[in-house]
């Protein structure tokens, strides 16, 4: 009974230790005189895509800084808080919940990954909170037309045909294997790229999936026997580039191309000399591809002491449309601090000039125009070349 | 047509050589097994921590420019020696820590323990190579000799690598077997098999035969974790996962706590699943797809132990009582 | 043991402590709302109701006011505590379940997310468009109407426990860690099936996942309009939600306490300790375990269709091995059998996970940001900007588990809360 005993009165007695401990640490936040409004980001900031992640954070830090004035002249004080998703579905959703239990916050700016993004947004859309992304190309973001859910870069299903177009005019290949990594980013994208290839009369000689991390040997054998004149791989750099090393070991010749998924300086890394004359699309060029964009890079460098990266830009285009937005609430309320229904609302009418282009939404969300990008690695080295650039029209609403 | 005879001599080759990986992790399960009856659920990890030192050795070589000097044989032979090395004390250590203490308890006890060996390990490894490298992905820098293809008919050529690790894995095979039933450690490994209180009757001290079992079945899976790297490239710390549980599907298959059975349900395992990954797309016109080898590599594992626990080759599963 | 009996012991000081801390924790909780350690102080104080020695009845009325009440009104001011509680809740529930299988009838099942996965795809296809694809428009159109999602918790319970019975039946002549790995590979079947399973036929929408899926209807909405309360549908589900779970987790614990105390119960424990000894004394073996499998699979499963619902997106990622090991820490940190220990296991974890997690990465972070520095003795003073950025307890997850498994193993195999029946041969 003793031990038993000793047990019990260490749990009470820590736990009476905590209450005693937390009554000290306790603090409330303290409150500033004019009312605030909230900035959140929603994107990695640990593991391995935290580069990316980080690169959205900043660029969205930029544009509230430079934002802040003219919010302030309307007697708000606008504040900014980066939220860290993991790259997983269920920590933006927690953070999602976390966040909008605070009515201050009135504009997310996020994710990288579409495959959080998707349920995050549907908890924004219960409390009709504005969510613009500078980087989800999945076409589902908008596609369920929801009012409070934008985004200011291009599509996968316009990605994935740009690749095919590319590969059919100015790569003149006749057939295409098309692989995946069985996920919500990469097959979409290679669905969208085998479907355009079959219609420009491309041969589409396999599509295949696989979660596969590192033995892409059976994989590999029948894209060799069948000798295709370009391999397509839908999905990130970790298994993009060990598939691309894979196949030249392999003695397959074919041109090799995928989506922004390898739009990363640890391509080149991971893949060695195998990546030299490889392509890629995206929908974010590098900062050079931009006129606007010069004195960004600049104030960017002096600011964060790093080079700025593409998505960066979108973050910060994002969040300057955004703000426009709550400006032209709040004028709309008179002064008053707007609803999260009226910003979302305000955000679909902002017409802006950014620094990757005019944005300007349509009744999903899309940006009227998106600028997509063709690069192709010419040395061992990150960035690619840009090979082409092109500016298309997001598609229409499908009807379901 | 023509395409399912033209891959098959690659398919077989693939198969062949990964079979083999499967083998050399099927070792460590299937020595440990034998001796304790018990599942090393940590040995995936103890595979990968030696995948980590034979990259962390060779990226140093290149730092120090040393890989292209070596020559590639003394290259191949220090990081094998490096990486058992290494898995081989990790596997001792993870012994003496979390199974040890263990050895009276109930048997999920152990089990359950090893799992959170399993899951804490991955997770250091990933601490240590982030803090130094600040990346935990990494690859294998690449050794032109071992890239070389050899040509073997018109359409089928083996690259040098694959055939490293098919000769690896069969003379470490060989010579595990010769230790096991030739000489006198052996035979007290297999005296603790079979029965701990009476090898320790007989003067046997089971607590070092054990941990020697550990030490030899760990340093296995270091090697491959090193040919893994050389032969596939990229590794992270959760790589050893579903090779882990193959590789047990392996062992059970070949039948467990037998060596020989181990190589040949490695053997038999690779070839299935190079053939089920190659093929199935092109059979069934794309309704299935490659990723349907991991569910066969799993359903024969679930049918080997329903309908034939003892294996291919192994004798009755005794009863621990 | 009488020497114990002093004035802190005695009920009616216990019952004052009791109603302080919950109280004054409370209070705490509505002055700092954004206050982790304020939050943790609540769940702290509902430790101590538990192992207060009060009457049974009082206990349970401090319980239900302090779990039906008081957490709500916190959620209403912060309603991140609100989503803390439905996620203890899930896993709560699915701790249970899983209990039934490892802690009672000692047989350790690894793929126990399959059965979640199960219930939370069953209402995810039939309570979405997705039915549509297999089935045509013209016979049903999906989705179901939210009343449906009712009949659905107790399909969620049948077809997961016909799930567990279709896994239990070949592998029951397989022991301990045999079993273990073939649940393994089972769990990591079903993965690989609802990724795959898009193709020929559309079924799960492979990794593209599920949504929306319906959520259970506000059938109470015109009694609360009458009443004149309004509230955004946000806080609206959560609440609802919140009480479904609640709901749940109280049934559960009932029929988990119920199965536990009878002729079934113990036979369970009876092959758990010796198998041949069970058979040997009539126990029957066979319909024991697949009740087993069954009755823990049926928990998952009704749980993973309030899950989709609540998640109104579903895809295969969430049902990795590493929930079902989650899961199993859970069991194993509470007390393997012991229903008190499993809660106690499920919520350490979660909120462990959740929020004490990434509150101290976030903390770090900011540390990381002034230009804080700690003083460590012998070494000298040490600049936190300097940690270097891979110091983040969010991150390693998996060595908190692996930490958790080996450490109980090692030094209290029988876990936090230790079931009554060892207790009492081991204690004293």
């Amino acid at each position: 009974m003793a031990r038993r005993w000793k047990w019990r009165r260490v749990q009470s007695g820590t736990a009476l230790a905590a209450i005693i401990l937390g009554s000290v640490i306790v603090r409330g936040g303290v409150d500033a005189a004019k009312p605030v409004i909230k900035i959140v980001t929603q994107s990695p900031l640990s593991g391995e895509q935290s580069a990316l992640g980080e690169q959205i954070k900043l660029g969205t830090q930029l544009a509230v800084d430079e934002g802040k004035a003219r919010i302030e002249k309307l007697g708000y004080t606008l504040q900014y808080i980066p939220f860290d998703d993991q790259a997983k579905p269920e920590v933006g959703v927690a953070n999602a919940k976390n966040f909008l239990a605070d009515p201050d916050v009135l504009l997310v700016i996020g994710h990288w990954n579409s495959g959080v993004a998707l349920p995050s947004s549907e908890v924004y859309r219960d409390v009709s909170l504005t969510m613009i992304s500078p980087a989800n190309t999945h076409p589902m973001i908008t596609d369920r037309n929801y009012a409070n859910v934008n985004r200011v870069c291009g599509r996968d299903d316009v990605q994935g045909p740009v690749g095919a177009r590319f590969a059919a005019q100015d790569l003149k290949a006749k057939s295409v294997y098309v692989l995946h990594d069985k996920t919500l980013y990469g097959q979409g994208v290679a669905e969208a790229f085998r479907d355009e290839a079959k219609k420009l009369g491309l041969q589409v000689l396999g599509y295949e999936g696989t979660e596969e991390k590192s033995n892409f040997d059976p994989i590999l054998i029948p894209v060799k026997a069948k000798n295709p004149d370009l391999v397509y791989f839908g999905g990130i750099y970790h298994q993009a580039a060990v598939i691309l090393k894979q196949m030249r070991e392999k003695g397959i010749k074919a041109a090799y191309m995928g989506p922004d998924g390898l739009d990363s300086s640890e391509m080149a890394k991971i893949a060695g000399k195998a990546v030299v004359g490889s392509y890629y699309t995206t929908v974010a060029g590098p900062p050079s591809a931009y006129r606007e964009a010069a004195a960004f890079v600049k104030t960017f460098k002096q600011r964060f002491g790093k080079e700025s990266e593409s998505f960066s830009m979108y973050a910060y285009d994002a969040t300057a449309v955004g703000i426009k937005a709550i400006e032209a609430a709040i004028k709309d309320a008179k002064g008053k601090k707007p609803t999260r229904e009226q910003v979302a609302a305000a955000v679909r009418k902002v017409e802006h000039k950014g620094i990757t282009g005019d944005i300007r939404f349509d009744s999903k969300g899309d940006p009227v125009k998106a600028k997509y990008f063709v690069l192709k690695f010419e040395k061992e080295e990150y960035p690619g070349k840009i090979v082409k650039v092109l500016e298309i029209e997001a598609p229409p609403l499908k009807k379901p | 047509m023509d395409i399912l005879i033209a891959i098959f001599p690659q398919v077989l080759v693939d198969g062949i050589a990964l079979g083999f990986m499967y083998a050399l992790i099927a070792l460590g399960y299937t020595m440990v097994y034998g001796v304790l009856t018990f599942i090393n659920f940590a040995h995936s990890e103890i595979f990968v921590a030696g995948a980590f030192v034979g990259v962390e050795v060779l990226l140093t070589l290149q730092a120090w420019g040393l890989l292209q000097d070596l020559h590639p044989v003394l290259l191949l032979l220090l990081v094998l020696l490096a990486g058992m090395t290494m898995s081989g004390v990790l596997a001792l250590a993870v012994e003496r820590v979390a199974y040890r203490p263990l050895r009276a308890a109930p048997r999920l006890v152990p089990l359950i323990s090893a799992i959170g060996v399993s899951f804490f390990l991955q997770d250091v490894i990933r601490f240590g190579e982030s803090l130094w490298r600040n990346a935990f992905y990494l690859t294998y820098p690449s050794i032109p000799f071992f890239d070389q293809r050899i040509q073997l008919t018109a359409f089928v050529d083996v690259p040098l690598k694959s055939l490293v690790v098919i000769v690896a894995a069969i003379l470490m095979l060989v010579g595990l077997n010769l230790l096991v039933h030739r000489t006198k450690i052996g035979t007290a490994i297999r005296a603790v098999a079979e029965d701990q209180a009476t090898a320790s009757l007989m003067g046997i001290d089971v607590d070092r035969m054990i941990a020697l079992t550990f030490l030899i079945g760990g340093a296995m899976g270091g090697a491959a974790g090193v040919l893994f790297g050389i032969q596939y490239s990229l590794i992270t710390p959760y790589t050893g996962f579903i090779p882990g549980i193959k590789a047990f599907t392996a062992a059970v298959l070949g039948g467990i706590g037998n060596i020989p059975g181990a190589m040949v349900g490695g053997v038999v395992l690779g070839l299935l699943e190079a053939f089920a990954a190659s093929y199935l797309s092109l059979l069934t016109g794309g309704a299935f797809g490659a990723e349907y080898k991991d569910i066969f590599a799993f359903s024969i594992l679930i049918l080997i132990l329903v309908f034939r626990p003892q294996g291919l080759l192994g004798e009755v599963v005794r009863e621990r009582a | 043991m009488d020497g114990y009996r002093t004035w802190f012991l005695r009920p009616s000081t216990q019952a004052a402590v009791v109603t302080v801390a919950l109280l004054l924790s409370s209070f705490l909780v509505y002055a700092f709302p954004r206050s982790l350690p304020a939050f943790l102080l609540f769940q702290a104080s509902l430790l101590i109701l538990y192992h207060a020695r009060i009457a049974r009845a009082l206990k349970i009325g401090f319980a239900a006011g302090a779990l039906g009440l008081l957490l709500p009104i916190l959620g209403s001011i912060n309603g991140y505590y609100l989503e803390v509680g439905i996620q203890v809740g899930i896993f709560v529930v699915l701790a249970l379940g899983l209990n039934i299988v490892v802690g009672l009838a000692g047989l350790l099942d690894l793929g126990y997310v399959a059965f979640f996965a199960v219930g939370a795809y069953l209402w995810a296809i039939f309570g979405s468009r997705q039915a549509n694809q297999f089935v045509p428009a013209s016979l049903i159109q999906f989705p179901l109407a939210p009343e449906w999602f009712f009949v659905f918790l107790l399909l969620g319970v049948i077809v997961a426990g016909v799930t567990g019975i279709l896994l239990g039946l070949p592998v029951l002549r397989l022991r301990g860690d045999y079993l273990a790995i073939v649940t393994l590979g089972f769990g990591e079947v079903v993965r690989v099936l609802v990724n795959n399973l898009d193709k020929p036929i559309n079924f799960t929408n492979g990794p593209i996942g599920i949504t929306p899926i319906q959520r259970p209807p506000l059938f109470f909405l015109p009694v609360l309009e009458g009443l004149g309360i309004r509230a955004s549908p946000a806080v609206l589900y959560a609440l609802y939600f919140y009480f479904l779970v609640l709901l749940i987790v109280i049934v559960v614990t009932l029929v988990s306490q119920r199965l536990h105390h009878s002729h079934i119960g113990r036979a369970w424990e009876a092959i758990r300790e010796d198998e041949m000894a069970a058979a040997a004394m009539g126990v029957p073996l066979v319909r024991m375990k697949l009740l087993a499998f069954a009755a823990g699979a049926s928990f998952a499963g009704t749980m993973g269709v309030l899950f989709s619902a609540k998640q109104l997106y579903i895809n295969p990622e969430s049902f990795t091995f590493m929930e079902s090991i989650g899961v199993l820490a859970m069991v194993i940190l509470g007390g393997m059998g012991s229903i008190p220990g499993v809660v106690l296991g499920a919520t350490v974890v979660t909120v462990l996970n959740l929020q004490v997690l990434k509150e101290l990465s976030i903390w770090l972070n900011t540390l990381r940001h002034t230009e804080a520095a700690i003083y460590i003795p012998l070494i000298g003073s040490f600049n936190i900007s300097q940690l270097p950025p891979q110091f983040e307890p969010a991150k390693y997850e998996r060595m908190v588990f692996g930490i958790i498994l080996v450490l109980m193993m090692i030094f209290r195999p029988q876990g936090m809360i230790p079931p009554r029946r060892l207790r009492r041969t081991r204690g004293g």
